[in-house]
């Protein structure tokens, strides 16, 4: 079916934002990845789903270059990168990262640093791309809070001091600070009440269609992926085993495992 | 007549891999729908209307046959375009109006009608304006135009929906019982702007619980035969 | 004929104290820091009569430079005379015959504990800082091995983020001593303790600095003629101590860095902390006539 649709006549003349192509990743006898490709339009929000162990988190760190695949390219449709951002060293990745990719993770403690200030998480994003202007720092930071919906006057409040969805509004205004490319999203409401969940996901949602941010979501909680995603990617044991519109995937699933999915979910 | 959507040898069965099944829903069906056409699906409840209209949205993917849509950037053939293409057809081309309005918490009753026209490129004024416009259309009153949809009655949420979905002339519309639920009023502003679209050509095929409420429109019939025991067929398409 | 018919009778030999291996490498480590501005090169810190913390860095860079047509000038915040500074120099002048000095304009080398001399170094003097501490980046991030990537990565969010958050705790940034600089554009130091008033000084300067770590084993340099900038916002401007306008209660100079003479009433006093600058001022006010020499800061302010 998809092999069909690959070939299929195109419409749409987008080039992908994001395209991965054949990547593979075997950590000592486990094969975490397995000839996995993705493709992300521009604005739109990529879900991946999948049980722990099916490769999505491998797939968002080397989305976020974190991680380099055994094989495999990854090519951003953006001015003055190398087709292969596999290439790029370290210093170049940390370049891109800070200044085109968001990320938001599930364990706040990977993307703020917990006993310094709100605002200065933010700061930090604009201070290594470059800004040196204090009074702008201030300001560009509370845009990005009040962005994500955090009360302006905690945002001098370290994120220890904060309740776990306070937390992931400021890895949100962090991520967004730059206006980013893509926005990688790791379980970003997991383990947050259910209420909290909602609140967190309602500002993705009004974000996303405000400015039209590319998002990638990836998640093992069907619901959060349905809530959020245009288009769904479903991974089992390194490999994607269905991909679809979101709507077609939750409602006429295809693959025995998907179905098994939606069907437990449902 | 201007073709919109050309269906040809349209089949489609659920393959039920933990049930080692396979669900028929439908099976070479065939037939054209032009420009300012509006096609009743008809047949007994569970026959798969709702299904087909599902089909021919690419929610639920066919496993033969051809979906030709004439889009204004050219011929596709919706029952193997890519996911992208799809995508921005039913932004830019095809309307699915259902029954029910997916409400977002704490987005206003008037930006959520007005999205599609955001998201179509109009600026922010003009989309409000319009999206007063048809909430003012179907009945809902103007104090609640800022609140949350979330809240509302289903009526009311009914209407918000429908104000939502025909806020842009699409160039096919499918309607999956559009009128259940709604007031006699929302129901006159329902059919009154659905016989503006026709006009301007939009082309509709639908299912009514009451085809009356419609009449005046249909052009022509599509009647649906049983082809899997209904419980079946409502059971997989939830 | 044998080889020891050619060479002349064994003794023991130790000029400038370090063995000829020890002085060789630092000598590549001196090169290689001037060749990388700012940026820390470990070398296996030796031995020397002194205890590790008490300027043994500073001490074996010096012990590895002097020879004996040097003038070596040792000071300890700024002061000759203290009992440190005095036993450094007269060890190096015993080991190397080298010539010892106060006077900053005779010095060719001037090993330093926390200041820099106030009268202009120029090309042919090289100054020696004694430096506790190497790492910039400790106060930001505690594993030093992931430090030295940060450098070779010019990584510095986390360090502009601690000038950040200082500023919103604070309403200004914190820093006294060892304010961090940033040297040729591309690794920031600190500059050892010196206070902010010297930090200044290193920027395009004539002379040569040295700044070398002997417990932390780390060695770099800023070559004459370096861009050395402190961190600072665009828009909150590097502020010096506000020394500008004391006058040394013995020397009577005014607009030079002064040590704080806490006074018996609860008050404090102040003395110029470039003691033999004080020295030469408190000579020409009772007709003597020394040499003083250009300084950095004219009327207190850095000229």
């Amino acid at each position: 079916m998809s092999a069909l649709m690959k070939e299929a006549p195109r419409l749409v003349r987008t080039q992908p934002l994001m395209e991965l192509s054949g990547l593979s990743k075997t950590y000592g006898n486990v094969r975490a990845l397995d000839d996995v490709s993705a493709r992300v339009y521009p604005g739109e929000v990529l879900g991946i789903v999948g049980e722990s162990g099916s490769g999505k988190s491998t797939l968002l760190r080397m989305m976020n270059l974190e991680e380099s695949p055994d094989t495999g390219r990854y090519r951003l449709d953006l001015p003055e990168l190398p087709e292969d951002l596999f290439t790029l060293d370290r210093f170049e990745r940390r370049m891109l990262r800070a200044r085109r990719i968001g990320i938001v993770y599930q364990n706040p403690h990977l993307g703020l640093l917990m006993k310094h200030s709100s605002s200065g998480n933010v700061a930090e994003r604009l201070l290594v791309a470059g800004e040196r202007r204090f009074a702008v720092l201030r300001e560009k930071a509370q845009v990005a809070l009040e962005a994500s919906e955090f009360p302006i006057p905690r945002m001098d409040a370290p994120p220890i001091e904060l309740s776990g969805g306070m937390q992931q509004r400021v890895q949100l205004a962090k991520a967004i600070a730059l206006e980013p490319a893509v926005l990688l999203l790791d379980e970003p409401t997991t383990g947050l009440d259910v209420s909290v969940q909602a609140l967190v996901l309602d500002t993705l949602k009004r974000l996303q269609q405000e400015r039209r941010i590319t998002m990638v979501l990836v998640s093992h909680d069907l619901g959060v992926i349905r809530t959020m995603a245009d288009r769904v990617m479903v991974m089992r044991h390194g490999r994607v085993v269905e991909e679809g519109l979101a709507d077609q995937v939750f409602q006429d699933p295809q693959h025995a495992y998907t179905q098994q999915l939606v069907h437990a979910k449902l | 007549m201007t073709t919109i959507l050309d269906v040809q040898g349209l089949t489609k069965t659920f393959e039920m891999h933990h049930l080692g099944q396979s669900l028929p829903a439908f099976e070479d069906l065939s037939f054209t729908l032009h420009a300012g056409e509006f096609l009743l699906l008809s047949g007994p409840n569970g026959v798969g209307k709702s299904t087909l209209l599902r089909t021919l949205y690419r929610s639920y993917l066919p496993v033969a046959g051809h979906l030709w849509f004439h889009s204004r950037e050219g011929v596709i053939d919706m029952a193997n375009a890519a996911d992208i293409d799809v995508a921005h057809l039913r932004r830019t081309e095809i309307g699915f109006v259902t029954q029910f309005l997916n409400a977002r918490p704490r987005v206003a009753a008037e930006e959520i009608v007005a999205e599609p026209m955001r998201l179509a490129g109009y600026g922010r004024e003009e989309a409000l304006e319009q999206a007063r416009h048809w909430l003012a259309a179907f009945g809902v009153k103007p104090d609640l135009w800022r609140a949350y949809p979330t809240t509302f009655s289903g009526g009311e949420q009914q209407k918000v929906n429908l104000a939502r979905a025909l806020i842009l002339p699409q160039r096919m519309l499918l309607l999956d019982e559009p009128t259940a639920s709604l007031d006699k009023g929302a129901r006159a502003a329902l059919v009154a702007r659905l016989a503006e679209l026709k006009a301007q050509g939009v082309a509709m095929i639908g299912v009514f619980h009451h085809p009356g409420d419609v009449a005046a429109l249909i052009d022509r019939e599509i009647p649906l035969k049983p082809k899997t025991p209904i419980e079946e067929i409502a059971d997989v398409a939830l | 004929m044998s080889l020891s018919d050619l060479t002349g009778r064994w003794k023991a030999f130790s000029y400038g104290f370090l063995d000829a291996s020890a002085k060789r490498e630092l000598r590549r480590k001196m090169i290689k820091a001037v060749a990388v501005p700012g940026c820390q090169m470990p070398y296996a810190s030796r031995e020397v009569p002194i205890a590790r913390g008490w300027g043994t860095g500073g001490l074996q860079v010096t012990l590895t430079l002097v020879k004996p047509s040097s003038t070596v000038k040792v000071i300890d915040q700024g002061a000759d005379d203290s009992v440190n500074a005095a036993s450094i120099r007269r060890f190096l002048s015993r080991v190397s015959g080298a010539a010892e000095t106060w006077d900053t304009l005779d010095a060719t080398l001037i090993q330093s504990r926390h200041r820099i001399p106030e009268e202009k170094l120029t090309r042919d003097q090289i100054l020696i800082l004694q430096v506790p501490n190497p790492e910039p980046l400790r106060g930001v991030e505690p594993n030093m091995s992931t430090a030295r990537q940060m450098h070779a990565d010019a990584d510095y969010g986390r360090m502009w983020l601690q000038l950040y958050e200082q500023m919103v705790r604070s309403g200004r940034v914190m820093l006294g001593a060892s304010y961090p600089a940033m040297v040729n554009g591309r690794h920031v130091m600190t500059p050892s303790p010196i206070p902010r008033w010297d930090v200044k000084k290193l920027h395009m300067a004539e002379h040569l600095t040295i700044l070398s770590a002997g417990r932390e084993k780390r060695i770099f340099a800023v070559p004459p003629y370096t861009r050395v900038e402190p961190l600072v916002f665009d828009d909150v401007p590097y502020k010096v101590e506000d020394h500008a306008h004391l006058t040394c209660a013995r020397s009577g100079v005014t607009g030079y860095f002064m040590n704080e003479i806490p006074q018996e009433d609860g008050s404090a006093g102040y003395e110029v902390s470039d003691s033999h600058f004080g020295i030469k001022a408190i000579d020409a006010r009772d007709g003597g006539t020394p040499t003083v020499g250009q300084t950095w800061y004219r009327n207190g302010e850095l000229a």
